[in-house]
């Protein structure tokens, strides 16, 4: 979790995302955010997020999306 | 010939009254409706003696906004769209170019234009829209109109930190809508899904062309370009047939594997604007997409809109370069060398461009307009303007125009003209930061900022905020202890990449 809240923070340091659960409903994150972050994600975790991943809830917090990436390490 | 833009709205009304025009997915106004609306909104400007002057749109992505922009026509005057969501700062310094006096926006954005501090009227545009409407006042505003009359001003990226706002007339964009829809072969049928925002000259490929043959345009929501899966339903679930999308969009949905789940079903074009399509990504897409035509399109605002289009007609090998083509017809390329001459076939140089497409210069701002706008250094003769786009090019052996690179410090990021040197101008306002140097990483496409400075980097990142548009943003900010010089004394960008490559 703390690598990806690291990720996080490298592109919204002032945004606190440990506890936010509206990053995309709240604007915080947009498009470019979205593509950074997976392209982080897939370095940092070695982890794929394909498209059919990509919707809204998987993006609102930082926990949903640490959910995720356990989801898809488990599928590897 | 035709000389105003309006025709197009004025035939369509007639021609389809009934027909959907403008959509956004939720909401819809048919070519009837547009005409009414901005028939109204003209009036109404009419009355409030605001005639030949700039008026400042202050709306979301909807059919509304673009009925206003019309209505702005209609009164004799030229529209300023901006974004709602851009920073304060930056919408003052737009506000103080044109001066204007009126500002139209809608019950969303009224609240925020209201903390902008601006000088004259603010208008909500669902109530001057039931202003009866004055025929004989817009039909002399109509005869009056002559066609090197300004229609809109949109704003880019300046190097100084002062965004300029190049200024197109209605011949210009005549003749781009054109030869443009020459070109690219629209028709009645074309049903438009237009990603760029109303505030750039790109919306102008569905905008104008969707009266012209009174064809539809969806107003994709910008919130969509996140989620690549409800991208693709949305195109299917209304049928558009036609796209021309900034490459960073199109990659976003190839890249993540969205063909697996979805693919577009109707698309019959696919142009691409703004950046170079990586091959790899562009051959998704043709998989994708078997039946559509693939189109280039290249080519800076200030010619309005694009002027080149190459037709993709031939394969590509990875790390090929799909070609920028040849311009429009009634448009002319040179390619001028250090010595202002030609350049010779195969030799580089800087991409001018000539014709009527030009636009009529930087609003409010005669040396910059200047400095691009020149005389051809190929006539001494008459007087003969050409932009100079800053932009490197070369012919290839088939005569095609090919895109070299920059010769400044203008990147496109993400589809947006950014000049480097603007963000650094806003990092510098801030009191705490003392040094600043801006890089751009063309592998992953980030912008990457270094400062030296009393401030956190977050701190940094939330005063920046402020200051910049989203799209602006470094993606990367870096404080440093130094900053590394060249032997001139200027940052050295040079170093910064090489810094930061490792």
């Amino acid at each position: 979790m703390d690598k990806l809240i690291k990720i996080l923070r490298g592109l919204h340091p002032e945004v606190d995302f440990e506890n936010c659960e509206k990053l995309i409903d709240g604007k915080i994150l947009d498009s470019f955010d979205i593509i950074s972050i997976i392209s982080e994600i897939n370095e940092e975790f070695d982890v794929t997020i394909s498209a059919e991943y990509i919707v809204p809830e998987n993006f609102n917090s930082a926990k949903a999306l640490y959910a995720l990436i356990e989801k898809l390490e488990d599928e590897d | 010939m035709q000389t105003n833009v309006l025709d197009y709205l004025i035939t369509a009304a007639k021609k389809a009254p009934e027909k959907m025009a403008y959509s956004n997915g939720k909401e819809e106004m048919t070519f009837g409706e547009v005409y009414d609306r901005s028939r109204s909104v003209g009036t109404f400007l009419h009355k409030s003696g605001i005639c030949k002057e700039p008026v400042i749109i202050f709306m979301e992505k909807h059919p509304k906004t673009i009925a206003a922009f019309y209505g702005v026509i209609f009164g004799g005057d030229y529209y300023i769209p901006v974004d709602v969501e851009m920073p304060e700062n930056r919408i003052r310094l737009i506000f103080e170019n044109v001066k204007s006096k009126m500002m139209i926006c809608n019950a969303d954005t009224m609240e925020r234009a209201k903390e902008l501090g601006f000088d004259g009227q603010i208008v909500d545009c669902d109530e001057i829209c039931h202003t009866g409407v004055d025929e004989a006042a817009l039909h002399t505003i109509y005869e009056r109109t002559i066609d090197t009359d300004p229609i809109y001003i949109v704003f880019t990226s300046g190097s100084t930190g002062v965004p300029k706002g190049v200024t197109a007339c209605h011949r210009s964009v005549i003749d781009y809508v054109e030869h443009l829809s020459e070109a690219l072969s629209f028709d009645e049928d074309t049903v438009f899904g237009s990603q760029s925002p109303l505030y750039v000259d790109a919306c102008l490929k569905e905008l104008y062309p969707t009266l012209k043959f009174c064809a539809s345009a969806y107003l994709i929501p910008k919130e969509l370009f996140m989620f690549p899966v409800k991208l693709v339903e949305f195109l299917n679930e209304y049928k558009i047939n036609t796209i021309c999308w900034v490459v960073s969009a199109l990659t976003m949905i190839s890249a993540f594997g969205t063909f697996k789940t979805v693919t577009p079903k109707y698309l019959r074009l696919v142009a691409f604007v703004s950046e170079i399509f990586p091959i790899k990504e562009f051959h998704k897409w043709q998989e994708a997409a078997p039946d559509a035509t693939f189109v280039n399109l290249y080519g800076p605002t200030e010619g309005t809109g694009v002027c080149c289009y190459y037709i993709v007609d031939r394969e590509f090998e990875p790390g090929g370069v799909i070609p920028a083509g040849r311009p429009f017809r009634n448009t002319d390329i040179l390619l001028l060398n250090d010595r202002n001459e030609e350049a010779s076939s195969g030799e580089g140089g800087e991409i001018c461009i000539r014709g009527t497409s030009l636009s009529l210069g930087y609003y409010n701002a005669p040396e910059k307009t200047a400095e691009v706008f020149v005389q051809n250094p190929l006539n001494p003769f008459y007087p003969e303007l050409i932009y100079r786009t800053g932009d490197m090019g070369r012919w290839n052996e088939r005569g095609e125009l090919e895109f070299i690179s920059r010769r400044d410090y203008q990147i496109k990021h993400m589809g947006h003209r950014i000049e480097l040197g603007e963000i650094e101008a806003n990092v510098n306002l801030l009191d705490e930061v003392r040094m600043t140097g801006c890089i751009y990483d063309k592998v992953k496409n980030k912008i990457v900022l270094y400062y030296v400075g009393d401030m956190e980097e977050g701190e940094l990142a939330a005063a920046l905020k402020e200051k910049l548009p989203r799209y602006m943003f470094p993606n990367r900010i870096i404080r440093l202890e130094q900053m590394p010089f060249t032997l001139n004394g200027k940052i050295d960008r040079v170093a910064l990449k090489e810094m930061y490559e490792k």
